[in-house]
């Protein structure tokens, strides 16, 4: 096992990591779509999405609708379920829709350009997320794709490569609407990009090094609140005053960077049409649109591991977890259920709702709360079994069984950190969301006002002060490690 | 309603923008919360399932009236495709073989692309011929042949409507005042068919 390990583990790991960090971004892209729909919704006072379902079909009728398959006759069946899952199932429509709708290109588009803009826009977002390190190490290996020192200038690089694919979109589209959206795009970033890259200094001056790994291990050291006391792993730069600032003023600029609202002037659809994407169709529209998801997600996770912690859970730090990796399960397993006992019951008492009132009786629909139920059944069920195999030593005998005696504690590293990041990141993503739906688009002298004349002054004087800070520090109590 | 002076300043928390966001972002999350609590604050109509009731001038469809012994309203007067400021409506005449001091219509086209649903077609009729109660707003077909509602297409509107009501209901709206209106209970689970 371990020899076999040895040889082909180093590629499993490199393989395994390339293909999550793709996978992390591109499974919270439908998540995201649908979360700004919803959230859209619920704040203007609306239901939201909730019609398009999917039909299972009774388990008796499978055999006859096989047949029908084969012989490539008509589905005809009365479904037992339709979920709608909450509104879910409308992403799904929407990828078949743009996969399959006419893909238009205009006579007047400059070709090549036009292409690949918006291969550009998705292809650098997800690349973005490559330095971003979503644990420290399983079983030796880094958990990032790339471990390169630059870490965070990489993603302050290709942040700014990112507008190219904006910016050629909106060129190569070859009218006046599109080009503003570009220029727009491109002026913005400019604005933002010194704002950005000088609140991130503060990180590197505390953490002393621009790698995004060696950020986020800092900060998995204990807050020592004036001395007294010590809370575990939660030494997050935004609980510095200099982190504060600096995490406000790049919050802000990611907002501008993935123009979303309320600096989402280059696709202003008010005066500009739709900006720089006037003119695509299809799925080349809906590479544009999931690069503006991608890099919500970028921006958020980056967000995170500079400012809070990325992957380290609070008051848990990686040494803790992997010392007492069959008690978490343990615990987390079995205090998982009663949470999901309880989404049982709400999704049980959903069948008074009134829309089950005003559809009919034997629609298939009214079979859905139903069957919610059973699924948050099963889950507790299988909460409650993962935190029996804790409390067993499950963990301890898969190390054992393996002979790595730090596979068990590295798994559940690797699991907690990545749920950790993946938390943050959606508590981010939500946040942009939410100001979307609340915040009017800002005018454009505003919107330079707001980079030139506030954001910059203050990011620098920030820089300043925190250097200042670290030096007299250094000089009082000598070469202490941290922030 | 005096307007704000165009250049008047902000206030200090007003000029950082940023304390206003989180107060706007406090009120929004107020609705989102109270939202998932209280789903009855919606005042959303699931469309397909419920059905607004319409106001009783509302104009639909055209349909097109018979008199009690079955034959068409309709005495191809041309005041309808005269008064008709779209110029939809085509109509050819013939004599009415039954009655040959009549004319009637040998066919009657309502190009439904072109109609603006003004019901100038329906004052305009010195018969009661014509009417727009049908209250049918789901107008609409694969191609632009079908949106053109032919002569039988309009007699039997409202029996495609509730096909298992259709002979009372003719019987009753042949001969009814204008002005009457069919339903205005919500249709649930309601189809065009
Ligand atoms: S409703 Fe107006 S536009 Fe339509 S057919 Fe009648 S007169 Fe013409
Ligand atoms: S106005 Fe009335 S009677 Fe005259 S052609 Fe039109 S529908 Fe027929």
């Amino acid at each position: 096992m371990s020899e076999l390990w040895t040889e082909w583990g180093d590629w499993v790991v490199i393989l395994l990591r390339c293909v999550f960090s793709v996978a992390f971004v591109m499974q919270i892209v439908p998540l995201l779509i649908w979360g700004e729909r919803k959230g859209a919704a619920y704040i203007q006072d609306r239901p939201g999405p909730n019609r398009a379902p999917i039909d299972i079909p009774n388990p008796l009728d499978i055999p006859r609708l096989l047949g029908d398959v084969l012989a490539a006759r008509p589905l005809v069946f009365k479904p037992i379920v339709s979920l709608r899952a909450a509104g879910l199932i409308h992403t799904l429509t929407d990828v078949v829709k743009l996969a399959f709708k006419e893909d238009i290109t205009p006579d007047h588009v400059e070709k090549f350009y036009w292409f690949i803009a918006p291969v550009i826009a998705m292809s650098i977002a997800l690349c973005t997320f490559a330095v971003v390190p979503f644990g420290d190490t399983f079983l030796g290996h880094q958990l990032k794709v790339s471990d390169m020192d630059g870490g965070l200038l990489f993603v302050l690089a290709m942040t700014s490569l990112g507008v190219y694919g904006i910016m050629l979109a909106g060129w190569s589209s070859n009218n006046k609407f599109s080009l503003l959206g570009g220029l727009r795009a491109s002026a913005q970033m400019v604005s933002y990009e010194l704002a950005m890259g000088l609140s991130a200094v503060v990180v590197f001056l505390s953490a002393g090094s621009v790698s995004l790994s060696r950020i986020a291990e800092v900060q998995g050291q204990p807050l020592s609140l004036f001395g007294v006391v010590e809370i575990p792993a939660l030494n997050w730069n935004v609980f510095s005053p200099f982190g504060f600032l600096a995490f406000v003023l790049f919050w802000v600029a990611a907002f501008a960077e993935t123009n979303r609202t309320p600096f989402d002037l280059p696709e202003g659809e008010a005066e500009l049409v739709g900006g720089y994407h006037t003119e695509y169709s299809s799925f080349r529209f809906a590479l544009f649109f999931m690069a503006e998801y991608a890099n919500m997600i970028v921006a958020s996770s980056v967000t995170a591991t500079l400012f809070f912690g990325g992957y380290n859970v609070p008051l848990l730090s990686p040494a803790t977890i992997r010392e007492h990796a069959d008690l978490l399960l343990g615990v987390l397993g079995l205090g998982a259920v009663p949470a999901f006992l309880t989404f049982a019951v709400v999704a049980w008492k959903r069948q008074g709702r009134p829309f089950y009132s005003v559809i009919p009786k034997d629609d298939p629909r009214q079979n859905e709360p139903k069957f919610f139920t059973a699924v948050w059944l099963g889950a507790a069920g299988a909460h409650g079994a993962l935190g029996v195999v804790g409390f067993m030593g499950g963990l301890a005998a898969l190390s054992a069984w393996a002979e790595m005696p730090e596979l068990g504690g590295d798994l559940m590293a690797v699991i907690l950190g990545i749920t950790a990041l993946a938390v943050k990141v959606l508590i981010g993503c939500w946040i942009m969301i939410w100001v979307r739906w609340t915040v009017p688009r800002f005018r454009y002298d505003q919107l330079m006002n707001l980079g030139w004349k506030v954001m910059l002054p203050l990011a620098l004087g920030n820089v300043f002060a925190a250097a200042g800070w670290i030096v007299l520090r250094h000089e009082l109590f000598g070469p202490a490690g941290g922030s | 309603m005096a307007l704000p002076k165009p250049n008047k300043k902000l206030t200090g928390s007003e000029s950082s923008y940023l304390v206003e966001v989180i107060k706007g972002m406090v009120i929004t999350l107020g609705h989102v919360v109270k939202n998932i609590f209280d789903q009855d604050r919606f005042r959303t109509i699931e469309y397909p399932d419920v059905r607004k009731p319409m106001t009783p001038r509302y104009r639909g469809a055209h349909r097109l009236l018979l008199r009690p012994d079955g034959g068409i309203k309709c005495v191809a007067c041309m005041c309808c495709p005269t008064v008709c400021p779209a110029r939809c409506i085509t109509i050819v005449a013939g004599e009415n073989p039954n009655d040959p001091a009549e004319k009637f219509p040998v066919s009657f086209d309502i190009d439904m692309l072109r109609c603006i649903y003004c019901g100038f077609c329906v004052e305009a009729c010195p018969k009661d011929a014509i009417r727009m109660d049908t209250k049918i707003y789901e107008i609409n077909a694969y191609n632009r042949q079908d949106m053109v509602h032919s002569k039988p297409y309009m007699i039997n509107l409202m029996d495609r409507l509730k096909p298992e009501a259709s002979e009372a209901y003719r019987a009753d709206h042949t001969t009814a005042p204008a002005g009457h209106t069919p339903d205005e209970a919500p249709v649930a689970g309601g189809h065009l068919g």
